[in-house]
């Protein structure tokens, strides 16, 4: 039994008021009795509409709960999908103001960046090879609209699977110059070894989860389109981070990305060793 | 510092439970003293019985590399252990069980040095120029403790769990690979059961030489050109049993098997 279109209007305008206070809802499963996957996806374009009505534009997906672990710990057996838009980009080596975020915690992944449209369903990961540009190195920094990430599938996929924001590696590497399987990921934390993964984490292949998204658009006649990222789901368990914190990941064959977290002031900046130092000097303030 | 006589009774102790073989009482507990450099000094009497016994020396390996089995163990650098070179089996063999009480499996980077490596502080680019080439390796540990359960200087006492070790793949300069993300897959019959990135050995692995070599200079020793040196386990270990098969993809270096019978 769908929930009342009222009711889809309802929680997805609760989510969009969310994002824009920066602030967090109650888990939505406990109060909208019945919300199952499908309705998740309806509140999820909900709120999504509302955040393109004030100027994002969609510039590519992301797939989150790609790993069995993930799956296990909120009970499905599929990956899930959100939309990355213009506002969420991050240039690689920045830093991030945590104003912005509520919860944060990062992510290291590949990227896929698309050449040709791919419109499942019937894509297989040979195709994915076919029609992808290049690959490169990032972050997602996820963020939880959802009181203390409490969260099971219904609540993240009506959250746009829990996105923050995003910062894409430099380095692009050609996707048939390269084991995407075997691509192992070290991601050190101000200067220190903090996780480790690597790319048969998410799927299989990380090929396997791009196939799995065109083929999910297909099935629900959305676009998936040449010149789209998509971030194909994190390598190694959540990085918490905080103001003062820096990232690097190296992902073997295919390169590095960094990324630093600051409340107000250093945001935005790129980081130089004195906006470190500065970050440093504040951090715990 | 246990007196003489009652190291050289823990060392025939250890070596009769590791040749049975057969578990013991964790040995700090039958012997309260027992510390850390006690371990050691059990395991310098160990390669001097098997060196008697005719048997040679081939490496070092480091063990309790990873940052979850340091905090877990309460230190800060890695353990140190012997190789025998009767306990590296080629790739593609089958290890009998039979000579193994609960062997568990670790994939690992492993190097060949080719020059002596020696002092205080040798740098990460001193270790890649002593080095002939690295390798995949998988070690099959077998703690000669009830379900594995050590503390710090038992586990040194009894080899760091040494039992065998399996060294093949593809060999690599270790210039022209970057061991920081070297990507590993490890499969038991066909399913994945561990994964890691080769960083997961203290951010890269030829840190466990640097501090090898740094821990030998203490001692008044250096790494001998021609040592292999297991760097220690990335992935986590994992249990096996007669009939098992194990594979592990490493990315730009092969892959390596074993069997169990």
């Amino acid at each position: 039994m769908a929930l009342d279109p009222a009711l889809i209007e309802r929680a997805g305008d609760e989510l969009y008021d969310a994002y824009r206070a920066n602030s967090t809802i109650a888990p939505l499963r406990d109060r909208f009795e019945g919300i199952d996957i499908v309705d998740a996806y309806r509140i999820q374009e909900r709120f999504m509409d509302r955040r393109l009505a004030i100027g994002e534009d969609v510039v590519g997906k992301k797939i989150g709960v790609t790993s069995k672990a993930v799956q296990e710990m909120i009970g499905v057996f599929e990956p899930d999908f959100g939309l990355l838009t213009s506002v969420m980009e991050v240039e690689d080596g920045r830093v991030v103001d945590l104003d912005r975020l509520i919860q944060p915690r990062a992510e290291a992944e590949i990227a896929f960046v698309l050449k040709e449209d791919l419109n499942g369903p019937g894509v297989t990961a040979t195709d994915v090879l076919r029609a992808t540009d290049h690959v490169r190195a990032c972050f997602e920094i996820v963020d939880s609209r959802i009181d203390g990430w409490d969260i099971r599938i219904q609540d993240t996929v009506a959250d746009n699977a829990s996105c923050g924001v995003f910062v894409l590696g430099e380095d692009k590497v050609d996707p048939r110059d390269v084991d995407l399987t075997l691509a192992g990921l070290l991601v050190e934390m101000n200067g220190e070894p903090c996780a480790d993964g690597v790319g048969a984490a998410v799927q299989g292949s990380p090929l396997n989860a791009v196939a799995w998204l065109a083929n999910t658009l297909g099935r629900l006649g959305m676009p998936f389109r040449a010149g789209e990222v998509i971030l194909s789901g994190s390598l190694a368990p959540l990085i918490p981070v905080k103001h003062g914190d820096s990232l690097i990941a190296h992902i073997g064959g295919i390169g590095s990305c960094s990324v630093g977290f600051a409340n107000g002031g250093a945001a935005g900046f790129p980081m130089t060793d004195a906006a470190r130092a500065i970050i440093k000097e504040t951090a715990g303030a | 510092m246990l007196d003489s006589a009652t190291l050289d009774r823990i060392t025939a102790q250890v070596a009769t439970a590791q040749a049975a073989p057969h578990t013991m009482p964790k040995l700090t507990e039958v012997y309260p003293g027992l510390d850390v450099e006690d371990g050691y000094a059990v395991q310098d009497r160990l390669l001097a019985r098997w060196l008697d016994e005719g048997r040679e020396l081939i490496g070092l390996k480091a063990g309790l590399t990873s940052k979850a089995k340091m905090e877990q163990m309460g230190v800060s650098e890695p353990s140190f252990g012997i190789l025998m070179r009767d306990t590296l089996d080629p790739e593609g063999s089958i290890i009998p069980t039979q000579c193994l009480i609960h062997p568990r499996v670790e994939a690992e980077i492993a190097f060949v040095m080719k020059d002596e490596l020696g002092g205080p502080e040798v740098s990460i680019d001193q270790v890649l120029d002593a080095t002939d080439f690295v390798q995949p390796a998988i070690e099959i540990l077998d703690s000669r403790f009830e379900k594995f359960k050590f503390d710090l200087p038992s586990v040194i006492a009894d080899n760091g769990s040494s039992a065998r070790f399996v060294m093949g793949g593809r060999p690599r300069r270790a210039r022209n690979v970057d061991l920081r993300t070297i990507g590993m897959v490890m499969e038991l019959n066909g399913e994945i059961v561990a994964m890691a990135s080769s960083g997961a050995v203290l951010g890269h692995p030829a840190r466990s030489i640097q501090m090898l070599v740094a821990w030998l200079h203490g001692r008044g020793r250096t790494l001998p050109a021609g040592s292999i040196v297991l760097t220690g386990g990335a992935t986590a270990a994992i249990a096996v049993k007669p009939d098992d098969a194990v594979i592990v993809r490493y990315q730009d270096m092969g892959e390596i098997s074993v069997r169990f019978g």
